[in-house]
């Protein structure tokens, strides 16, 4: 599999340039992303609907569904794939609506989902599950940006390069 | 009666859930490198998982985040007596998962435990004076998808049929396929989940030695085969690996299926003493 043969979608993305996706192309990621799943959605979600200030501007931002193993002897990140999307099918219509234009996790959302990605014109892409070692190689960088009190399940900001990626919805 | 060492025991399975974690059985990434399929995004996903489980393998990095909860299963004979044996594979899973991923959590507050204890240990006493512990790392994307079907005699093979096809259809996209499946037939409603999760601690490729039991495996794999979910659910031929049933007479009035899909990073393994 020749990565480099791949289309480059850069992030935070163009919404034009997402207009542009075929359904079920493969296509490696170039930028910026951050990491949240269960609590961290739970809690931005709360932080929306007290308006308090929220850990990242949601406004355009690429959100990758991953809880990764700790960074160990001076590594940049631990293994990194996808979790499931679904579990966070309850709060993605609202991150969408306020700015979140790319989602990356694996299998399938829910009908609610789907309408709200058609609606504010986002994305949403499919990573290989299972796939952890090979995602741990794409990160050139790593941040820890808010609740550190989750562990793995804390917000991280990625830099990712040649990140391989399905598009599942757009 | 025998004395086992629990000391023993736990710098072993210390061992053993170490070195499990980090890749998955090698017979999985060989069916993905042999893989047939029409389709290229099929093909395209198989070969950057065989490349995955070559880079953790090589490099010792975990080939999947989600090093999952810890499942023990003990087969201790009423012959045998090994003192501190819970302590000890508790023990050796807090060891073991000192650099993967801390993923157990109360289920109610949700704090977590910090060092992926407590295991999960399910003991099964037998006859004479063995110990047999086996290890199976379960992650909570392809856990989440188990099925219980309560059928009823009137339903038969007809009926276990459906649902484990039916548990694939609904669940199988979000399980990272390939699958292997574990299916519990019989007993009462925990014998039958317990047995579908012992199904996935056999070798890939061996078949129930019943000979009905047999058959009936083969003919649910071409079954989920067919329904063309495919690797990472992209569409394609290869849904599941295997399909493991595990038999146990039941009542004269129930048909209990259990349904429990691993995905493909399959990471088990047995210990005997």
């Amino acid at each position: 599999m020749d990565i480099q043969s791949l289309r480059i979608l850069n992030l935070p993305a163009d919404r034009a340039e997402l207009k542009t996706l075929k359904q079920g192309e493969f296509v490696r990621l170039c930028g910026t992303v951050y990491t949240a799943r269960d609590q961290a959605h739970k809690r931005i979600a709360a932080a929306i609907a007290a308006g308090e200030r929220l850990p990242f501007d949601l406004n355009d931002a690429a959100i990758y569904y991953c809880g990764p193993t700790p960074a160990v002897n001076g590594q940049i990140i631990g293994s990194c794939g996808p979790t499931t999307s679904g579990r966070m099918d309850a709060y993605a219509p609202l991150l969408t609506e306020h700015g979140v234009s790319v989602t990356i996790g694996k299998g399938v959302r829910s009908p609610e989902v789907t309408a709200a990605i058609k609606k504010y014109g986002a994305a949403y892409l499919i990573a290989i599950g299972g796939a952890a070692a090979l995602y741990q190689a794409c990160v050139t960088a790593c941040e820890l940006v808010a609740f550190p009190d989750l562990g793995c399940e804390a917000v991280y900001r990625l830099t990712v390069k040649d990140f391989p990626a399905v598009v599942g919805i757009a | 009666m025998r004395t086992i060492s629990s000391e023993q025991v736990r710098l072993r399975m210390t061992q053993l859930i170490s070195d499990c974690l980090v890749a998955p059985d090698a017979a999985v990434t060989r069916a993905l490198e042999r893989i047939r399929t029409d389709s290229a995004s099929e093909r395209t996903a198989a070969q950057l998982i065989a490349e995955n489980n070559r880079i953790a393998a090589e490099k010792r990095r975990y080939a999947c985040q989600d090093t999952g909860q810890a499942v023990i299963m003990v087969k201790l004979g009423d012959e045998a007596h090994c003192a501190g044996l819970f302590a000890a594979l508790d023990a050796a899973v807090r060891d073991a998962y000192a650099d993967a991923r801390k993923s157990v959590a109360d289920p109610l507050t949700r704090i977590n435990t910090e060092d992926n204890t407590p295991a999960i240990i399910e003991t099964e006493l037998v006859s004479g004076d063995g110990l047999e512990i086996s290890f199976l790392a379960k992650g909570a994307g392809s856990e989440n998808m188990s099925k219980l079907y309560m059928l009823t005699p009137a339903d038969g093979e007809d009926g276990i049929v459906r649902a484990a096809v039916n548990a694939v259809e609904t669940g199988g996209r979000n399980a990272c396929p390939p699958l292997v499946v574990g299916v519990g037939i019989g007993g009462v409603t925990e014998t039958a989940c317990a047995l579908s999760k012992r199904a996935l601690l056999r070798p890939l490729g061996a078949s129930n030695p019943r000979e009905d039991a047999a058959k009936l495996e083969k003919t649910l794999l071409e079954k989920i085969n067919a329904l063309g979910i495919g690797v990472s659910a992209l569409g394609g031929a290869l849904t599941a690996l295997a399909v493991n049933i595990e038999l146990a007479p039941t009542h004269i009035g129930m048909l209990p299926v259990a349904v429990n899909l691993s995905c493909h990073s399959l990471r088990h393994a047995t210990a005997v003493f």
